[in-house]
């Protein structure tokens, strides 16, 4: 393949006894969005530091647009780094932070100036220059810390969280602009965030990780959709899990028997257990439907109560007590008319229901 | 307030004698003068131990700041184990007595059979002044982020070139600051000279030596003001620089 540009090969990294990052292995190919996704303490950050260079793998090779760089220093990676906090020099201006790399680029004064103004009008501050870097605002340091890496033009730019710091309706819109970016430049981006909706909207592909491991790398519909293991499902929004046992598997019908849900039927999907195993089911809370009137057919459907509900503004949370289960399941639906619906009262029957392509098997853990 | 009077009346006498028209010092004032001061410029022993004070205050201010430079680096940096036990071990000359200091250093001075110098007076002040340069570096360093270092590497540059261009910058208040404080405490040290210094004498030694004669008296005093008045210029000038100059804590406010 000529289109991986990072090749992580049986990457560990470890801090005295503590595991950070276990046996990872990565490709990443050139031009694409990709982020690490983890709980915080998963790894991501080390891995991210391998890259830059400012970790070094205690075992395993990294290799950067073919070229083995484990050993490289950072000064001499073709990569950059946007980092947490932006690390905006304090005693240089908007420009010299900027220009801070290219002291031994070659270009005349003149050329460097255009380079910069041209990063300027790139991360839409033109005019900034002069500005001392404490004048800058978060979302304007965050810029900055862009054009200084991008102005170096490296084959991979790391961002280590550089939304964190950002109030939520400002990191909405970087969010935007940072994808609009890159598609623009078209630099590979490595991407480390522990915000699932972020990484969901950002990212062409994600590597999940939870204590040092990768756990599953994907597009962020299949990781959403088709979650391969119980901490991706769970990492990433809101999952309902059910025990359930495999009854029957034939022209592409998965027929379970679930304790709490009776019988229930997938279609599409390659069961992960032989029939007569159990796997576990799952079901976003957008997934189901709730109806007053018990359905015609049992299969795909369970009897509740409502319990509490959550307004959200554009949707609501409802949480639904069925028979022989502690935890409620979730259910979310959306707000379409304007007046909150006072037919989803605490304590009403309800019957949930949810289409045969709607749930999910995966393999149990434990 | 009192406090303050306390502290300052001794001092102002200084200058106020230095002024008077008189031999002696006593009150009433006799009248204005500036005989005293124009006296100085003739001393040719004042010349050669202020050029003694100056060498000494200079080296050693260089040499404690870069010393203290290495410490803060090593112990802000790299957050060494016990680095709180090393902090205190390089802090006991500041607890230690002058005295002692002093004669300790001229024991080790005889035996190893170094001839007492200005260089013995350097070495002596060098061991007195680093703990002040450490300790204003140190609080200029605590909270440098380390993100500037690397953002600086992963930039293109190398250790050297990094720390002149992040490093040195962002500090230079707190080393500022360390060279006239350090300098000032040489300039100013009287017990551990006396014992190291020689035939070579300081410029607290020469008046020392003054004192000895009653007719010098005040024109040593005249000296004595305006070593208080630059000295406490220094000293402020130096807090006002530690202060001054761009937050180093990294932590932007969003």
């Amino acid at each position: 393949m000529s289109d991986v540009i990072i090749s992580i090969k049986n990457v560990v990294k470890t801090f005295g006894k503590v595991v950070a990052v276990s046996n990872a292995n990565l490709d990443v190919v050139k031009g694409e969005f990709f982020s690490l996704l983890g709980p915080s303490g998963c790894g991501k950050t080390t891995l991210l530091r391998m890259l830059a260079g400012f970790e070094l793998p205690t075992e395993g090779s990294i290799e950067i647009d073919g070229q083995d760089v484990t050993l490289v220093p950072p000064n001499h990676r073709p990569v950059n780094m946007v980092f947490q906090n932006y690390a905006i020099f304090p005693h240089l201006n908007v420009a010299s932070n900027i220009a801070f790399g290219m002291r031994k680029s070659g270009l005349s004064k003149q050329e460097l100036a255009q380079r910069i103004d041209q990063m300027l009008e790139l991360i839409k501050l033109p005019g900034y220059g002069e500005r001392g870097a404490s004048e800058l605002s978060g979302g304007q340091r965050q810029r900055v810390a862009l054009a200084r890496a991008l102005i170096k033009q490296p084959k991979v730019l790391l961002l280590d969280e550089p939304l964190g710091a950002l109030d939520k309706k400002l990191r909405e819109q970087m969010q935007i602009e940072l994808r609009l970016l890159q598609q623009h430049v078209g630099i590979t981006f490595v991407f480390v965030t522990h915000d699932q909706e972020e990484a969901l909207t950002l990212s062409d592909r994600i590597a999940v990780m939870d204590q040092g491991d990768i756990i599953e790398v994907s597009t962020p519909t299949l990781l959403y959709e088709q979650p391969k293991s119980q901490f991706v499902a769970d990492f990433i929004g809101t999952m309902n899990f059910f025990d359930c046992t495999l009854t029957d598997y034939s022209d592409d019908v998965a027929s379970g028997q679930c304790a709490e849900l009776g019988e229930i039927r997938v279609k599409g999907q390659q069961p992960v257990v032989q029939p007569g195993e159990t796997f576990a089911l799952a079901i976003r809370p957008e997934k189901f439907s709730i109806s007053f009137a018990d359905p015609a057919s049992s299969v795909n459907t369970v009897e509740g109560r409502m319990g509490p509900s959550a307004y959200l503004g554009d949707r609501s949370h409802f949480y639904i007590h069925i028979k022989g289960r502690d935890n409620p399941i979730s259910v979310a639906l959306q707000n379409l008319s304007g007046v909150l619906d006072q037919k989803y009262s605490t304590d009403k029957t309800v019957w949930l229901s949810w289409s045969d392509d709607a749930a999910v098997m995966i393999r149990a853990e434990k | 307030m009192l406090y303050l009077v306390f502290l300052y009346a001794p001092v102002a006498v200084l200058p106020l004698f230095s002024f008077n028209d008189s031999q002696y010092v006593t009150f009433p004032l006799l009248g204005f003068t500036l005989k005293w001061y124009a006296q100085l410029a003739d001393s040719q022993g004042l010349h050669s131990a202020l050029i003694n004070s100056l060498k000494v205050g200079v080296s050693v201010a260089v040499l404690s700041t870069v010393l203290g430079i290495f410490a803060a680096k090593a112990v802000t940096r790299y957050r060494m184990r016990r680095s709180g036990l090393l902090i205190g071990f390089i802090m006991v000359p500041l607890v230690i007595p002058e005295i002692i200091l002093g004669i300790s250093l001229l024991m080790t001075f005889s035996i190893s059979e170094v001839k007492l110098s200005l260089v013995t007076v350097g070495i002596g002040h060098l061991m007195l002044c680093t703990p002040f340069s450490m300790l204003v570096l140190i609080s200029r360093m605590e909270g440098f982020d380390q993100s500037y270092e690397e953002a600086s590497q992963d930039l293109g540059e190398n250790a050297w070139w990094t720390f002149w261009r992040v490093t040195f910058p962002i500090i230079l208040p707190g080393v500022v600051a360390s060279l006239l404080l350090t300098f000032t405490i040489s300039f100013d040290e009287f017990v551990l000279a006396f014992f190291l210094a020689g035939t070579d004498s300081t410029l607290p030694l020469h008046i020392w030596g003054q004192l000895r004669f009653p007719d010098k008296l005040p024109s040593t005093l005249a000296l004595g003001a305006i070593i208080v008045v630059l000295s406490t210029v220094v000293i402020f000038a130096a807090e006002l620089i530690r202060r001054s100059g761009v937050q180093v804590g990294g932590k932007s406010k969003v």
